[in-house]
């Protein structure tokens, strides 16, 4: 992608320093495209690393100072939740790995600044599933699939419970027992993932995946998942946590093997390339000779390459296009595939389909 | 420009095409619609708001369209589009006008978090401001209605905006929406008020819209200090009655209906406790609108 070519979020994500030069007209772009793709308030706290308040007019910065309300108020609030989940587990024994949002902002990394999302997700031993839903039952969350068909989705096919939602805060809850589904053609050993597990400093029982699984685990949302909405948000978290986690020492040196050993080189390969075609992030060429063992056959990269960088266009960021929708229902359509044989698929795709016909009948 | 200097044809090709930056307060939201009700909605409710130029900034993209799916064909459907999402469920086309207010509301709620926004309806007079919070059915809106066609300048219907900085509560002055038998109740009580056609069958049963007196667009740029809490209650037998209530229990009240108190942690708080330690507070009940009006009318002179 040019320059000229590149939507004005990606020129902002790359270098938030241009967030002081834009006129009103470009700001009525970026917030569209920066609103459609969860980070806005990534951005105002860009703008404030760098001392830019001033130089910003004063249109969009109440739409800053807006974002930055809500992103802090959502900080405060998952840390709460979080200790409640804590709280209502302690007495189990059971390690408990935060993953995604909650990771990155209980481990205090950059990653999480400005990052809204609307679950905690953890991980534990699938050994450990049935006491760890009790446990939580028993704090008052409860299941929010009730269709048998639902429960036998998750239960039987996905790396997941049911969401469980606590019943008089409504907040969501997803308990893991992998990252990828049962049913999915890659299946990284969660017992490898539990093993490099850290303790989060201060915490008694609530551990981070290992900076590396961190990374493999943000790659692998980002081209098996079927939220194809928050595609950019996901490749936001790729590049902060390699950026953040650059410094750290044996992170590059050991990233290519342990995807390698995970089964998640093809992941992390698309994870490095689209990091740095899209947001610039700096990658050592030691890695990225490493991480060509997950490069994939010609053809499926250019079709990856024609539905991933089509959503990132101009224009294509603030409102939902043709070819912007067609790019998006094929990496939905993907991610499905990935996560499912062909005939498990059609079955639950149908299923769905059939649903959303009675509901709108309804 | 106000939008009554656009021509019919011209507002009609502006809401097909680019969209129509129309400002209401602090506000500029772009609109798009091909539906022939949003079109007569905003010719006669907006007819005096400015319309911003090309070149402006909007703060918020909204649209009213058929949605994207086969059920177009089978009845006439419309959808709130807010940046090509559509946050909520398709209406039946006839609510298309409806649809918009319901959406500019949402636009509001749920993004402007820079104001601490009460579910209210807010109103001035002498300077100060009264702000009537309530849930759908208290009658705020009837009674919101009811003074602004005695003197009473809108500051809004449904949303009070709070200035953090000021205390102040800030004009976003729109159409007021009634409900049912306050439909005819506001006929009555004031002749040259200018409604929307009723819509029928709406989520809220009918409704109609009522167009925000002239003075009150005009002056929108004008905050003013909030110097009364009421809240209001319409019992069909009522009594007129103003009574005291606890400057604790407003403070309760205006956080509850509050619809982002709790982004704003401690800022919140003392905002709202600023606020309620300069106003008089009461609570009120009606029936009759024309008593309810002079009740006002005394509670004005005690700022």
């Amino acid at each position: 992608m040019s320059g000229e070519n590149r939507a004005l979020l990606l020129e902002a994500l790359r270098d938030p320093a241009i967030l002081g030069e834009l006129d009103l007209k470009q700001w009525e772009t970026l917030i569209r495209e920066a609103r459609r793709n969860n980070l806005l308030p990534r951005l105002a706290f860009d703008a404030d690393a760098l001392h830019l308040e001033s130089r910003i007019p004063e249109q969009p910065r109440e739409h800053l100072k807006a974002a930055r309300a809500q992103a802090i108020a959502h900080a405060v609030a998952v840390k709460r939740e979080v200790r409640f989940i804590d709280r209502a587990l302690s007495t189990l024994g059971v390690p408990v790995v935060l993953l995604k949002g909650a990771a990155y902002l209980m481990g205090d990394l950059a990653a999480a600044r400005g990052r809204l999302f609307s679950d905690v997700d953890i991980l534990v031993p699938r050994s450990a599933l049935a006491e760890v839903e009790s446990a939580l039952m028993l704090n008052g969350w409860t299941s929010l699939k009730t269709t048998p068909y639902d429960q036998r989705y998750y239960r039987e096919w996905m790396h997941e419970l049911p969401p469980l939602r606590h019943h008089t805060r409504q907040t969501v809850l997803d308990v893991h027992h992998a990252i990828l589904p049962t049913t999915a053609r890659l299946r990284p050993d969660s017992a490898k993932l539990l093993a490099a597990s850290r303790p989060i400093p201060g915490e008694a029982r609530l551990r981070v995946l290992a900076p590396v699984d961190m990374v493999l685990h943000s790659a692998t949302h980002l081209f098996c998942n079927e939220d194809v909405g928050n595609s950019l948000r996901d490749l936001v978290d790729q590049d902060s946590l390699l950026r953040g986690f650059a410094g750290e020492e044996g992170f590059w040196a050991t990233l290519a093997g342990r995807a390698t050993e995970l089964g998640l080189a093809r992941p992390l390969f698309y994870g490095l390339r689209y990091a740095r075609v899209v947001l610039a992030t700096p990658v050592p060429a030691s890695v990225l000779r490493a991480a060509e063992r997950g490069r994939p056959p010609s053809l499926s990269l250019r079709l990856m390459d024609a539905a991933f960088l089509r959503m990132l266009r101009p224009g294509q960021l603030g409102q939902g296009s043709g070819a912007a929708s067609l790019a998006r229902g094929s990496l939905y359509l993907r991610a499905h595939w990935l996560r499912m044989p062909p005939l498990l698929l059609a079955y639950h795709l149908i299923t769905k389909a059939l649903r959303q016909e009675q509901a709108a009948v309804r | 420009m106000i939008l009554r200097e656009l021509s019919r044809q011209t507002l009609r090709s502006c809401l097909a095409n680019g969209g129509v930056r129309l400002r209401t307060g602090p506000i500029v939201t772009c609109i798009r619609s091909r539906c022939d009700e949003v079109l007569n909605g905003l010719a006669l409710l907006y007819a005096d708001y400015p319309v911003e130029d090309e070149g402006s900034f909007a703060d918020f993209h909204a649209a009213i369209a058929p949605p994207r799916s086969v059920r177009r064909w089978l009845r006439p459907q419309i959808s709130f589009e807010f940046d090509g999402a559509s946050p909520f469920f398709p209406l039946p086309a006839d609510q298309a006008f409806a649809a918009l207010e319901w959406g500019l509301n949402w636009c509001v709620s749920f993004h402007c978090h820079q104001y601490l926004i009460v579910h209210a309806a807010c109103l001035e007079r002498t300077g100060c401001a009264l702000l009537l919070p309530g849930e759908p059915g208290s009658g705020k809106s009837t009674l919101c209605a009811g003074l602004v066609s005695r003197g009473w300048r809108l500051l809004s219907d449904e949303l009070a905006l709070l200035d953090f900085a000021t205390g102040e509560a800030v004009p976003l002055p729109r159409p007021i929406s009634l409900k049912n038998a306050a439909i005819d109740v506001i006929r009555a009580f004031a002749h040259d008020a200018v409604l929307s056609t009723p819509v029928h069958d709406t989520s809220k049963g009918s409704v109609a819209h009522m167009r925000a007196p002239l003075e009150s667009v005009h002056r929108a740029g004008e905050l003013a200090r909030p110097r009364w809490i009421v809240l209001p209650k319409y019992r069909s037998d009522a009594t007129t009655s103003l009574n005291p209530l606890s400057r604790g229990r407003a403070f309760m009240e205006l956080a509850d209906h509050a619809f982002n108190y709790d982004l704003h942690g401690r800022r919140g708080f003392d905002l709202l406790a600023d606020i309620v330690s300069g106003c008089h507070c009461h609570t009120f009940e009606y029936s009759a609108l024309d008593e309810a009006v002079t009740v006002f009318d005394t509670l004005s002179a005690t700022a």
